[in-house]
């Protein structure tokens, strides 16, 4: 049986305000247990939520870039259960009107191929606290520094067909919240969290299976490999026979497998009702278009002009505009190097690792754009080869200066003139009179082989720093004469 | 001195014939003498009081003046106090002491009032007889063998006690006007959003409103003043510029436009209280005003609708009493489940308890839209109606209470008739509409109450109407025999 995934995902990003989203306590991540709670953190008794404009603004942005329409008559909603880390007894959510209604996001896929993820709704809530259960022997502390926290809960429609799409749909959302600088993204901290809604059903079959939620998966790595873990256990338990129960459900990574937490018989009933505590939220249009105004340019505007103004692939100009600081940081390069295909590959593949090795994020690169692109200048007229380049490249890691500075240090400047590298050339042949023999003895195809041979021993002759082409070009008349 | 008004206790101050802390020292030794036959303090703050008193008499000293500078009042046990106990006259909150005040405390202790405690209530406001409080019945000055009303009962007993001039009260479904009417006070609920809610622990958030209760109109003026105003921790507040009330209370009723609604004179009125109306009808008519019958047609779905909101709206408002971080919190609980249940079900009493189970069925998944939603929109259709009769009348005037106050224990086995008893005063909390009660004669030698609703914001013109009436009448002035 061929089986077709279907996916809809859940994520809640945390929204980058100063304070929170009812109270004025800080945001702050990290600080002492309760330093940041204030009476409405705490839920104390005769307390009210006045409703952070800020977080307003942010949930606007965010669905102006994603095309949606906004909930220009909004309203805040309680959803009531209990839970020792929720103060109130209640959550302050959206349900009914949401500030976010119908919207899309682009992806791009691998292949280069792009897909439209549909969006159903984005609303604004607050976060609940933490229960603390180490460090406290038989007992559970709680911390309610996160209590009230500002969160975008983002409702994708089921549209995507693999983790690889959720995985690619997440990482869009996740640049896009820091493009728009709504969201740190940071997700070790669960600033931005994700709950997998995921079912499977033959293929070709018009209605959906039954799904299961996997809740609260928190790096791009674990979503895709949760996704497959619960694919897989629901094709085996319905292949076996069985059938797939609606449920909540956790990964464990340790284990690579998922649990079931709870069934949806024994789902809350969450009561929602309007709070009646804070005012249905007016959005006029004023407010929309000085927001609007503030929009920076976005992921999909960014990849087409990296298409369009340097000739870059799909996939390169999506995976260079994937976040703000990489797309500036290339484009900076672009900008003094003038190549942009070399910048691009530079910036991808070499800067990437090195940033992969060292473990940290483009904005603390140890080269910075202006060192690369320095550098890159330096190729492109000449002076240096690819090759030295990444030894130029390496020392800058290394905080040795500029290329500048490193190739005048090091006396990597190529060699280009001819007399110099013929001289060069002479001597590594004489060097190895036999198997210059050979080449000359022998046919066309194996001469093709030996030539390289020859290349590498006369740039390491000139340590590397013989102009290639010329090399290549003095080489071969002085075997074919 | 207890029989000093407001009004009057803030001349006698501005003419040093007497000082705050004297006064104070009176009525708390008048407090610790007769409160024992009523029960309306939950808390006397027998301590700050003098020293607020000593500060205001500091202040005026200094030059300062003002209405209720040195002026003692008390608070409804559900307004926070910082440092005091603040219990909703529930073992729930009864070791709960507030690590703030609400804006109203505050607001009144920043003009100088000096606050003898902390008066009894229903549990959590959820009565109208009184009877609901963790620390007992209050008892009715009038005959201590009846209710006061409620939910404000403690501070309408101590007040028509004689125990201090004004309170602060608050008005859900009638809690300030039922009371006021059943111990002969003058009882102000102002229109939703004029008084801050911040520190007054809910009940029903959409429809509870802090007010003043004091034996006059003029009183009350000068409560409200120190009470009303816009507040930016409470998004409900309405900014809006509070009127001097106490300027405008001597302005003629010439041309006043009264409406009688047909349908609060209908079956259920006991006939000698409806009497009594009509009677202060003809004396407001004699102060020039004029009157014609009006309908309020939807009157009839009012109780209903409430109790399908405010319980709704209860049941989440009290969810926070969880025993987790504050309030009673069971023995020994076995785990988390055990001891929300344990401490919710020993914390709240009876009547909490019902109305929780209410609420959350209300809201429950499959009746919301029969119970709530529904609720909701006779709530639209009773303002509707009070627009429609506001277009012909400036002032809509009725019995406050069908009934005057009961024996203690009379209802308890029959809390729908106790519900019946709202049946005048909650309109007023469903549409958010102002609405005094005042005092209009006795039956049985008890107090019988008139109540008059006007439009929004227009508090001022009900303590006109109220103040005129009393400069012609006395009843107001009567005091029950031992007080």
């Amino acid at each position: 049986m061929q089986w077709e995934v279907v996916i809809g995902l859940e994520i809640h990003t945390q929204l980058a305000t100063q304070s929170k989203i009812f109270s004025g306590s800080a945001t702050t991540f990290g600080s002492a247990p309760n330093t940041q709670a204030s009476l409405i953190d705490l839920g104390m008794p005769g307390v009210l939520p006045v409703l952070n404009e800020e977080a307003v603004r942010m949930a606007v942005k965010f669905g102006l870039a994603i095309d949606a329409e906004i909930g220009q008559h909004n309203v805040f909603a309680r959803k009531n259960y209990f839970y020792p880390d929720l103060p109130k007894g209640y959550q302050i959510s959206q349900m009914e009107l949401p500030i976010v209604g119908k919207g899309h996001l682009d992806i791009t896929l691998e292949d280069g191929t792009v897909k439209r993820v549909g969006i159903t709704r984005a609303h604004l809530e607050e976060d609940a606290g933490k229960s603390l259960h180490e460090d406290f022997s038989g007992m559970s502390g709680i911390d309610l520094n996160r209590a009230g926290t500002p969160l975008l809960e983002i409702v994708s429609e089921p549209d995507m067909r693999s983790a690889k799409e959720a995985v690619a749909y997440v990482k869009a959302i996740h640049a896009l919240v820091r493009y728009l600088g709504i969201c740190d993204g940071n997700m070790a901290e669960g600033s931005l969290r994700c709950d997998c809604n995921v079912s499977v059903r033959p293929k070709g079959q018009a209605e959906f299976g039954t799904r299961c939620e996997i809740k609260n998966v928190n790096s791009f790595r674990f979503i895709e490999k949760a996704i497959n873990t619960e694919v897989q256990r629901q094709i085996e338990l319905i292949e076996d026979g069985g059938k797939v129960i609606q449920q909540t459900r956790l990964y464990d990574p340790n284990k690579d497998e998922t649990r079931a937490m709870r069934s949806k018989e024994e789902a809350n009933d969450y009561r929602y009702f309007p709070d009646p505590d804070l005012l249905p939220v007016i959005i006029d249009d004023a407010f929309l278009d000085t927001t609007r105004a503030t929009l920076p340019e976005l992921p999909p505007q960014k990849r087409e002009r990296f298409q369009a103004q340097f000739g870059l692939s799909a996939y390169d100009a999506s995976v260079l505009a994937s976040s703000r600081e990489q797309a500036d940081y290339f484009e900076q390069v672009v900008g003094i190097s003038g190549d942009a295909k070399l910048a691009a590959n530079w910036v991808m593949v070499e800067l990437g690792s090195l940033l992969n090795k060292q473990g940290v994020e483009i904005d603390a690169s140890p080269v910075s754009a202006a060192q690369l692109g320095g550098m890159l200048k330096r190729i492109t007229d000449n002076t240096i080869s690819g090759k030295i380049a990444k030894m130029v490249f390496e020392a800058m890691a290394n905080g040795e200066g500029s290329a500048d500075e490193i190739i005048e240090a090091k006396g990597l400047k190529q060699v280009t003139d001819s007399g110099a590298i013929s001289a060069v050339l002479d001597e590594m042949l004489a060097a190895n009179a036999e198997q210059v023999e050979q080449y000359r003895a022998a046919d066309e195809a194996k001469r093709g082989k030996m030539f390289g041979f020859f290349v590498g021993q006369a740039m390491k002759a000139s340590k590397g720093k013989a102009n290639p082409q010329q090399v290549n070009e003095l080489l071969k008349q002085k075997l074919e004469g | 001195m207890h029989q000093l008004t407001l009004a009057e206790i803030a001349q006698g101050l501005a003419a040093k014939k007497f000082s705050s802390v004297e006064l104070t020292q009176s009525l708390l030794a008048r407090i610790a003498q007769l409160d024992p036959q009523l029960n309306s303090f939950i808390t006397v703050t027998q301590d700050s009081a003098l020293q607020q008193a000593k500060a205001a008499d500091e202040r005026r000293a200094a030059g300062e003046t003002g209405a209720l500078l040195g002026a003692p009042l008390a608070h409804k046990d559900l307004f926070c106090t910082q440092g005091i106990r603040t219990s909703c006259g529930s073992k729930m909150l009864d070791n709960f002491t507030a690590p703030y005040d609400a804006t109203v405390v505050a607001k009144l202790a920043a003009a100088g009032a000096v606050s003898l405690g902390k008066t009894n209530m229903d549990e959590f406001a959820m009565g109208s007889a009184n009877e609901s409080s963790h620390y007992g019945a209050v008892k009715n000055p009038w005959n201590l063998e009846h209710v006061p009303g409620g939910s404000s009962g403690g501070s309408a007993a101590a007040v028509a006690a004689r125990l201090l001039p004004a309170a602060t009260g608050t008005d859900t479904g009638g809690s300030i006007r039922q009371p006021a009417a059943l111990t002969n006070l003058t009882g102000l609920k102002p229109t939703y959003g004029r008084v801050s809610r911040w520190g007054m622990i809910a009940y029903a958030s959409s429809l509870d409103q802090g007010g003043p209760l004091a034996r006059t109109a003029e009183d009350c003026a000068l409560l409200l003043q120190g009470m009303a105003g816009f507040d930016a921790k409470d998004s409900t507040s309405v900014d809006e510029p509070v009127p001097d009330y106490s300027a405008t209370l001597g302005d003629s009723i010439k041309g006043l436009r009264i409406g009688l609604p047909k349908e609060y004179f209908s079956a259920g009125l006991d006939p000698r209280i409806a009497e009594l109306i009509h009677a202060s009808v003809k004396e407001l008519e004699k102060l020039g005003a004029v009157v014609k019958e009006i309908s309020l047609p939807n009157m009839q779905h009012a109780i209903p609708a409430y109790y399908v909101i405010a319980p709704a709206e209860a049941s989440s408002n009290l969810s926070r009493f969880d025993g987790v971080r504050f309030g009673y919190r069971c023995e020994d609980p076995k785990d988390l489940t055990d001891l929300y249940k344990r401490s919710r079900a020993e914390g709240f009493g009876a009547e909490v308890q019902n109305r929780i189970m209410v609420g959350a069925y209300a809201l429950s998944a499959g009746y919301y839209d029969a119970y709530y939603l529904q609720a909701q929109k006779i709530r639209r259709l009773i303002k509707n109606d009070f627009m429609a009769a506001f277009q012909d009348v400036d002032l809509i005037l009725g019995p406050t209470t069908p009934n005057p106050a009961w024996k203690i224990g009379a209802k308890n086995n029959d809390p729908v008739a106790a519900y019946l008893e709202d049946v005048y005063t909650i309109t007023a909390n469903l549409a958010g509409l102002p609405g005094i009660s005042m005092p209009a004669g006795f039956v049985d030698g008890l107090p019988v109450g008139v109540q008059l609703l006007a439009p929004y914001f227009q508090e001022g013109r009900l303590l006109n109407v109220a103040h005129q009436y009393q400069l012609t009448t006395d009843w107001h002035t009567r005091t029950p025999t031992g007080f």
